[in-house]
């Protein structure tokens, strides 16, 4: 086998991103994948006879511009049903508001003027703040020690943007920046079902709930993000996610990265306080000075490397990242269309009757409970393309919210709560619905701990709230993708900046990787 | 002496197990805190306690020691990452001094590590660490537990000892200084190890405490021809300064009780990186250390100081050229064995090559005679007899 100057442990976006990088400058790279394909939480698969998911993660929004544009996705087969698409606040009443533009930018339904001024005043005073963060995105994390490789003149710049944005906007966003979606949204806003929606999107993925403190925080986060151009939108990709994997694995190849997959790592190998490489659960040992982990840090330092490799608190440290998972997946094979009460299935559907159902909707998890009115996100890409599902047939694919990740009542029980609850909650703003489903598949965030390797089955690979962010991402003194052990590397969503199928966190380690900056 | 957990508050301080024998000792009702414990500060005359242990045999109840048990086939492993030295290095038997240090490399405690079995050590110290003892251990197949109050332990020192425990029937003639051997005792058992904090001839002792107060009866009778007495932790300070060993919280801070980000040590600055084992593995501060080693980054050194005259420099600040502020004094006597006038020094390293003055504050009647002497920086230990190394051990 050739020599090699880099191994990266995950196929996942990150993975994938980080390797392209490194390989177009000029390093031989390559990427080990444990499961069939590569993708991560972008990988789809079949769960029912003829039915595919279109993966773990169905909807793009957060797409790094520098993976997308550097890397030339387009050209490597991604393409999009819509870089627009809109959501639905589903009312159980048929009385939907629809949102269409990135973030809402119109609504459509009934709902009273004063509503829609205020609406239209909030929604740009958020865009304009996440608009001020999204730069941080594309940066390594400062540190405040002495000497740390920090690069002062980008510093500077961004922190003059933020400051640009005028001192009235400038104070209510120092206001705003930790306080939580629920004060925000009950000062200025009066509709439940927007309320609900954008407390849903405040907190997807999180383990947060809409009163939890900082939870405006990851709105701003969600809303820093850009597909094609525009910020806060929302994408479909042809294909579902796992064009996304595939068009980023093909890029990767085309830059000459080799791609293994079915290659778990079991151990990341050191001689002499150096990485030297990585060994397989099938014993093979492969050799690099370089090892970059694109799988959750905590795995990683844990169960890869060993506490013996660290120092006690950096252990300490890494092991007290919280990384509980409230996200659930549910995908359902229909014999047909499903009819949520009149609204436009080419939408992103919302069930989130507003924001205290939300609220109401995390209390059990906290206790290790199933709720009994979940809260969720529908889309059915099976109403844009065939492909996913038999011709005629239909794909559901919903990210529900809360699911307890370590259960009281047990693993099968509390996933059979899970489903009932969230049929239930379909069964009522779809009437009918549960009388077509011809297959299922429900994933707690256990299963997904399990299938993706995300501990906790957390979205970003260790959870994202203001503790857990920046220099403190994914632990204090870890947070410039360097691990403490020379020749390590971090990459994956549990990196600043956190997770989502994005390729931003893979892409700022390469750079790292490519200046040799280990503070 | 165990006491109900409910009740503690009764009862601010604890008794050792050898409470009824000291405390009918101590003329002098001399009482300070040794880690939560009532400890004898003085029994009766200081110096003829100090005397004692240079020239007799003395007992001194260590029980108030903070004494940690590790054990488990990755016990050794454990303590490797853990402390400075190579543990897996140590003999079935063996003792040695250790220290350990926290992420940046600053020492967190010193003590001694005594191997008792293959799989099984028993660490010694002056602070509580269990917390972080029990992090250091995730990830390794070893247990650790805090047993201060399970072990009942006296130190017999003096140039005399080797002949008491000789008289109270224990044979240690061949016992080579840090080595244990253990005897038949009342119903139970008595480690004795060659080891001690006087830099003399001694042993340490270890029982249970149900054994303690017959194991106190036992050597003071068997010592009674030698003159053995109870000393107080003044004279014991004394001797230590002698010996020239450090004292956590005395000498240096311990990096998680320092509140100031200057005041931890890295085991270089404290004159112990003799200790470390860099070929053993990782270890918990190495990377720091060795960043320290290689950019040559260390601070401060710690040193042994002359002083002349016959006033201590207790509490002195040092001075390069008598002017610019270049460290402190920790400790400070003057010695009657090596009859010098000595003190622990931190002084900056970028100041070891100036003229160093000690600024001396006496306290004489009431008010404060100001003395500004030259020091000059010196080897330590102050007193290093070779009856301390002799085996077997001298009968004196
Ligand atoms: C329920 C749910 C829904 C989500 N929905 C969305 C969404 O709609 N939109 C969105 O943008 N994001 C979504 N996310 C978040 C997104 O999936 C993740 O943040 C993203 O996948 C992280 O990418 P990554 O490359 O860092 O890691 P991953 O995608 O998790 O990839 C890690 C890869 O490493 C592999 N691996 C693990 N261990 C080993 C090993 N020992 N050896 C070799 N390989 C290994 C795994 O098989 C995996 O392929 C969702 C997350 C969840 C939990």
């Amino acid at each position: 086998m050739p020599s090699l100057d880099c191994i990266v442990i995950g196929g996942g976006t990150n993975g994938l991103a980080c390797a392209a990088r490194l390989a177009r400058k000029g390093r031989r790279v390559l990427v080990l994948e444990a499961s069939g394909t590569p993708g991560g939480g972008a990988a789809g698969g079949e769960f029912a006879p003829g039915f595919r998911s279109p993966g773990l993660a169905h909807i793009v929004h957060m797409i790094d511009p520098r993976v997308a544009d550097i890397l030339a996705l387009d050209r490597h087969g991604l393409r999009y049903h819509t870089t627009s698409l809109a959501s639905s606040a589903l009312a159980a009443t048929g009385d939907h508001l629809r949102l269409d533009g990135a973030f809402g930018a119109s609504l459509t339904g009934t709902i009273g003027a004063e509503d829609r001024a205020a609406w239209a005043d909030l929604r740009a005073r958020l865009m304009r703040f996440a608009a001020a963060l999204a730069p941080f995105r594309g940066l390594t994390p400062p540190r405040l020690a002495r000497a740390s490789g920090n690069d002062w003149a980008q510093l500077a710049r961004l922190g003059l943007g933020v400051r640009r944005m005028g001192k009235t906007d400038f104070r209510e966003f120092l206001r705003m920046f930790l306080i939580n979606v629920w004060d925000v949204l009950n000062d200025e806003l009066s509709d439940e079902r927007l309320k609900g929606l954008v407390a849903f999107d405040a907190t997807l993925g999180s383990w947060l709930g809409p009163r939890s403190p900082n939870s405006l925080l990851l709105l701003l986060n969600r809303l820093s993000g850009e597909v094609a151009g525009q910020q806060g939108a929302l994408a479909l990709p042809k294909g579902g996610m796992p064009a996304v994997a595939a068009a980023l694995a093909s890029a990767a190849e085309a830059a000459g990265v080799r791609i293994r997959t079915s290659a778990a790592v079991a151990r990341i190998d050191v001689v002499g306080d150096c990485v030297i490489g990585v060994t397989l659960a099938n014993g093979e040992e492969l050799r690099a000075p370089r090892v970059v982990s694109a799988i959750s840090p905590k795995t990683t330092l844990l169960s890869l490397l060993g506490p013996r490799h660290l120092d006690t608190g950096a252990m300490m440290r890494i092991r007290h990242q919280k990384s509980r998972g409230g996200a659930a997946k549910l995908h359902l094979a229909l014999s047909a269309l499903p009819d949520f009460m009149g609204a436009d299935p080419k939408t992103r559907l919302v069930i989130a009757p507003g924001a205290d159902h939300v609220e109401r909707a995390f209390n059990p998890v906290k206790y290790g409970e199933v709720p009994t009115a979940p809260v969720m996100e529908v889309v059915i890409p099976s109403a844009f393309e065939p492909g996913l599902a038999p011709d005629g047939l239909h794909v559901l694919s919903a990210v529900v919210q809360y699911a307890p990740h370590a259960p009281k009542a047990g693993e099968d029980a509390a996933r059979a709560a899970m489903l009932e609850a969230t049929l239930a909650t379909l069964e009522s703003h779809a009437p009918g619905i549960r009388k077509l489903i011809v297959g299922q598949e429900m994933l707690m965030p256990y299963d997904i701990e399990r299938r993706y390797g995300m501990p906790g089955g957390n979205w970003h690979h260790g959870e994202l709230s203001a503790e857990q962010m920046l220099f403190l991402r994914p632990a204090p003194g870890m947070a410039q993708y360097a691990s403490p052990v020379p020749g390590l590397w971090l990459a994956s969503a549990g990196t600043h900046p956190g997770g989502g199928i994005s390729g931003a966190s893979g892409w700022n380690a390469a750079g790292r990787i490519l200046q040799e900056v280990r503070a | 002496m165990k006491v109900e957990p409910r009740l503690h508050f009764h009862n601010l301080l604890l008794k050792t197990p050898f409470h009824a024998r000291t405390s009918a000792a101590n003329l002098l009702n001399q009482w300070g805190n040794w880690s939560g414990y009532t400890t004898a500060l003085a029994f009766g005359d200081e110096a003829m306690e100090f005397s004692a242990i240079r020239n007799a045999a003395t007992l001194y109840d260590l029980c108030p020691m903070v004494k940690y048990r590790f054990t488990g086939p990755e016990a050794a492993a454990c303590l490797d990452r853990l402390t400075l030295r190579a543990a897996s290095k140590l003999s079935v038997g063996g003792v040695h001094y250790t220290a350990w240090c926290d992420d940046a490399g600053k020492l967190l405690d010193d003590g001694t590590l005594f191997r008792l079995g293959p799989e099984d050590f028993r660490l010694c110290c002056q602070e509580r660490h269990l917390p972080w003892l029990l992090d250091s251990a995730l990830g390794f197949d070893a247990h650790v537990r805090e047993e201060t109050e399970e072990v009942a332990a006296l130190s017999l020192q003096g140039p005399c000892s080797a002949s008491v425990l000789q008289a109270a029937g224990f044979d240690v003639s061949s016992l080579k200084p840090f080595r244990m051997a253990t005897f038949p005792f009342g119903s139970g058992t008595l480690m004795i190890s060659r080891t001690g904090f006087t830099g003399d001839l001694g042993y340490e002792l270890w029982t249970t405490p149900d054994q303690a107060l017959a194991l106190w009866d036992h050597l003071m009778a068997a010592g009674r021809a030698w003159g053995i007495r109870p000393i107080g932790s003044n004279a014991l300070n004394l001797a230590r300064i002698e010996a020239g060993f450090v004292i956590t919280n005395m000498d240096f801070i311990p990096a998680d009780q320092a509140v100031r980000e200057d005041r931890t040590r890295s085991p270089i600055e404290m004159a112990l990186d003799w200790m470390i084992d860099w070929d053993k593995g990782h270890f918990n501060g190495r990377r720091a250390l060795l960043a320290e080693q290689e950019g040559k980054t260390s601070r401060w050194a710690f040193v042994g100081l002359d002083v002349p005259g016959n006033v201590p420099a207790t509490g002195a600040v040092i001075y390069a050229g008598k002017t610019r502020e270049a460290g402190f004094v920790t400790a400070a006597e003057w010695l009657p064995t090596a009859k010098r006038n000595v003190a622990l020094a931190h002084i900056e390293r970028k100041y070891m090559k100036s003229d160093l003055w000690a600024d001396i504050y006496a306290l004489r009647e009431l008010q404060y005679a100001r003395l500004m002497l030259p020091v000059t920086v010196t080897e330590r230990p102050f007193f290093n007899p070779a009856r301390k190394r002799a085996t077997p051990p001298g009968r004196f």
